[in-house]
């Protein structure tokens, strides 16, 4: 086992034996410890005739395993007080809880178990093959959660890692069975596929201990490598209408393929995203949409720049009688933030927040957690929030501006337009 | 910048002062991270609200970001943000609270804000209409979710007399007509300092703190709130019973009994209870939705979850300054039919009436419910929260207390609270039941 320390947040990091990483970070704001497993298993891995399995598995890993039934579990976590969130993105299944810290050593060696040895026990899979069902009918019964996947089926299109519904379709689920988890989780969960992060009342040392002593003996092959489609951006609009007459409001989520996180641009983008859809309330487009035309609740902007270039989309919510205009003047600001650049005071602005608020994200064990984990999926390096302002501060109005320039074409945006709306926005 | 190096924890004691004007306020200073919050906090929600005004509350909070004599329209947006600081706000029944967290140095622009917030607000009437449709917009957004609607319909047929029935939100004819002279008249009559507290927590030093506080603070004149106490909410004599038919795609059940307050005996009880049928959530309204709750073993979960009848359940007790709802809210799963998953819940609430709690049982929700305590004070702004929260409902001074409150509640206790306030005539039974979508 090899460790390392860094200054600034200077987190410990240690690679056990088996290949797995850990990160400890001592906070000693509660007497709680916040751990974070993430591993390579996110939805990208799965099958590609078989939408759903990822996600499948992130509602039953915690369901039984070999050692333990799943009511020991449930007993387990319950009396600690200790809930364990188990949820999964295009890369990434996580397992997140935090515990006292007297309850470390036997919430790791539980973590442990649940991540090695999950049993997927056949009365399991079948009670939460039921919730997923239920999940899958209520998303199709929400406006946001379709006009989002609608946006990203549209990108990247349907069978796209990127592209496909997180949870599968109702289809899809109904044929997920056990021998199906048992295989995703054989070949996708390994110690090189895992990191677990650690934050809170106790010396990083003994976090790296404890850690060793819970996942220190688990062994499986190493998994096979990544393989994604590469990704075309539309060169042409598209808009998609999904009516959904039930509904009071319309939900519009307008987008495009940006770049990779790897991206040297990545640092322009940030702040573009920032100045176009964050700021304050909602950055320009917040100006304009929510506080000048008083039309929506809530209009934002976000950037997922990630292993392939992800997407940057706008969201918005909607009277169904405002969605053309509202769809002009996201048009309209993302037309003038391309032509003309942000101001230099914008860039100012957003660089003192950006730079400003990392105190606020790293004050919380599960923001220091979270922060850590995106830190070692990117590889960004342990100091990176000793060297992030200098990233930001370095970038120029010009490089804003050509971030702008390459991404917000309105003429290759596409739309996807969810609720009561039926026309057809030019 | 601000480093982020962090010292080791060095909470004070709360430092509590009333300023001649009547404002409250609350300092207490924790050097874990180089960062303040401050809540301003006043009494006025939307129990405080009469018939053709609802929402009226809510609509004002939002009108209090929009601009004051000294923080001209376009200097708003990045007052805050330029210390990388947030700000925020929320309205419920009792309370209308603003926030700012940022680092330590931009203490005195915070204070700033609140007091311009508290005297100066412009209410231009421009963006008083401009927001009317966003509020209406927001109010639109919730209505597409059949539980909110849900639980709108159900928290109405509760309470028939006492203004804890209409929504926080306002009604959409409220929306529709109240003028910005009402708004405004509403604004000038609750925002007042002996109407308010004020709370500090962070890196902060008390007296530093307190100077800052009596500068920006000193000079807003007292006001009378000429508060009418709210229609008390006559017995329930009958169990209540709505059924919301829209074209969905899930089913929902909702029952709310009416629970005890924050300074009623029996509201410990009902949170042990809580925790045993649905998973302790804490005493943290900011938090408490952003962590569920350990619940697998609770009996709702097994009875109704694990038995394939829902794919969720929760239930909340909220402190409240009078007496509000314990809801318990459920998913039925695609193809169970809402009087199965009723009969199964109701099942569940008999045999705890009749029979209470294990000693068991009560130990663990007593962990449970003091290993949320430490969880959700794990920020400056959480804990601000807290002391703001409590101060504007009862007392601040419940807090500290809490602990020792739960340790406290016995076994006879959670019974004869479960016997009663869990009884049939004491609630209402709401279900969500979906029409087919029409293509």
């Amino acid at each position: 086992m090899t460790t390392t320390t860094h200054p600034g947040l200077a987190p410990s990091r240690a690679i056990l034996d088996n290949g797995a990483v850990v990160i400890a970070k001592r906070s000693q704001t509660t007497p709680a410890v916040t751990l974070h497993a993430a591993i390579a298993a996110g939805l990208v891995f799965d099958p590609p005739d078989r939408s759903g399995v990822a996600h499948f598995v992130s509602r039953t890993i915690d369901r039984g395993t070999r050692m333990r039934p799943a009511e020991t579990i449930a007993e387990e976590l319950d009396r600690r007080g200790v809930s364990l969130n188990v949820t999964v993105n295009r890369h990434v299944l996580s397992l997140v809880c935090t515990c006292l810290v007297d309850d470390l050593d036997t919430i790791l060696a539980l973590v442990a178990d649940i991540v090695g040895q999950p049993a997927f026990p056949d009365d399991e899979v079948h009670t939460r093959r039921g919730e997923i069902v239920t999940m899958i009918r209520q998303d199709e019964d929400n406006p946001a959660t379709m006009a989002s996947e609608g946006l990203l089926a549209g990108l990247y299109g349907p069978m796209h890692g990127y592209g496909r519904r997180p949870r599968g379709s109702i289809e899809s689920v109904e044929a997920i069975d056990r021998a199906m988890l048992g295989r995703f989780h054989e070949t996708r969960f390994a110690p090189r596929t895992l990191s677990l992060v650690m934050v809170g009342d106790v010396e990083a040392a003994a976090a790296i201990e404890a850690a060793a002593a819970a996942f220190g003996s688990w062994q499986a092959p190493q998994p096979p490598p990544l393989q994604l489609d590469e990704v075309v951006p539309p060169v042409r609009r598209r808009v998609h209408v999904m009516p959904m007459m039930n509904k009071v409001q319309a939900d519009i989520a307008y987008g495009f393929i940006s770049i990779r996180r790897a991206d040297p641009a990545y640092y322009a983008y940030w702040l573009m995203n920032n100045i176009l859809g964050q700021y304050s309330l909602g950055g320009r487009l917040g100006d304009r949409i929510r506080e000048r035309q008083g039309m929506a609740y809530y209009v934002f902007s976000a950037l997922d720049a990630n292993v392939i270039p992800g997407p940057l989309f706008i969201r918005a919510g909607v009277s169904p009688a405002n969605v053309d205009r509202a769809i002009a003047s996201i048009d309209e600001e993302l037309a003038k933030l391309a032509a003309e650049g942000p101001t230099e005071s914008e860039l100012t602005e957003s660089k003192q927040y950006l730079i400003g608020s990392m105190p606020r994200h790293l004050e919380t064990n599960i923001g220091i957690a979270h922060f850590l984990q995106t830190v070692e999926f990117f590889g960004l390096g342990l100091d990176y929030d000793v060297r992030m302002p200098a990233l930001l501060r370095a970038v120029t109005r010009d490089e804003v501006h050509d971030a702008a320039r390459r991404v917000l074409v309105p003429d290759r945006a596409t739309l996807v337009v969810a609720g009561p709306y039926a026309g057809q926005p030019a | 910048m601000a480093t982020l190096e962090r010292s080791a924890p060095a909470a004070s004691p709360v430092h509590e002062e009333v300023l001649d004007n009547g404002l409250r306020v609350l300092i207490q200073e924790m050097h874990t991270a180089p960062l303040a919050s401050v809540w301003c906090w006043y009494r006025v929600g939307s129990k405080d609200e009469s018939n053709g005004q609802t929402g009226v509350s809510h609509w004002v909070e939002h009108m209090n970001f929009k601009g004051t004599t000294n923080i001209p329209r376009d200097k708003v947006k990045g007052i805050i943000e330029q210390f990388g600081g947030y700000w925020n706000g929320y309205t419920w029944i009792d309370q209308t609270t603003y926030t700012e967290t940022a680092i330590r140095d931009a203490l005195d622009r915070m204070l700033f804000i609140e007091a311009e917030r508290m005297t100066n607000c412009l209410y231009d009437p421009r963006d008083c209409e401009s927001e009317r449709t966003v509020i209406i917009s927001e109010l639109q957004g919730g209505e597409n979710d059949p539980d909110t609607l849900l639980d709108q319909e159900l928290t109405a047929a509760a309470f028939k007399a006492h203004p804890y029935g209409h929504p926080t939100i306002g009604w959409l004819s409220d929306l529709q007509t109240m003028t910005r002279e009402d708004l405004y008249a509403y604004y000038r009559r609750f925002y007042v300092p002996n109407n308010a507290t004020l709370v500090i927590v962070g890196d902060v030093e008390t007296k530093d703190a307190l100077r800052g506080v009596a500068r920006h603070f000193g000079v807003i004149a007292p006001g009378e709130v000429m508060r009418r106490s709210p229609t008390r909410e006559p017995e329930q004599f009958a169990e209540r019973r709505v059924t919301l038919q829209r074209e969905g795609t899930t089913a929902y059940l909702k029952i709310g009994y009416h629970a005890p307050a924050i300074g009623d005996p029996d509201f410990f009880p009902m949170l042990i209870l809580d925790a045993v049928l649905t998973g302790a959530k804490g005493i943290n309204l900011w938090t408490s939705f952003r962590t569920p709750p350990p619940q697998r073993s609770a009996r709702l979960y097994c009875a109704l979850v694990n038995a394939g009848l829902a794919s969720s359940v929760s239930g909340g007790i909220v402190p409240t300054a009078e007496p509000f709802l314990y809801t318990i809210s459920c998913t039925a799963t695609a193809g169970t039919p809402l009087a199965r998953l009723e009969e199964a819940l109701l099942a569940e609430i008999e045999a705890v009436r009749r029979h209470g709690i294990t000693a068991v049982e009560r130990e663990k929700a007593v962990h449970q419910l003091r290993a949320r305590l430490v969880f959700e004070n794990d920020s400056i702004t959480n804990i601000a929260h807290q002391l703001g929260y409590f101060a504007t409902i009862a007392s601040w001074r419940i807090l500290p207390t809490i602990r020792e409150r739960i340790d406290a509640v016995t076994l006879d206790q959670v019974a004869a609270a479960a016997s009663e306030r869990l009884k049939s005539l004491n609630r209402t039974i709401g279900w969500f039941a979906p029409l087919p979508v029409s293509a």
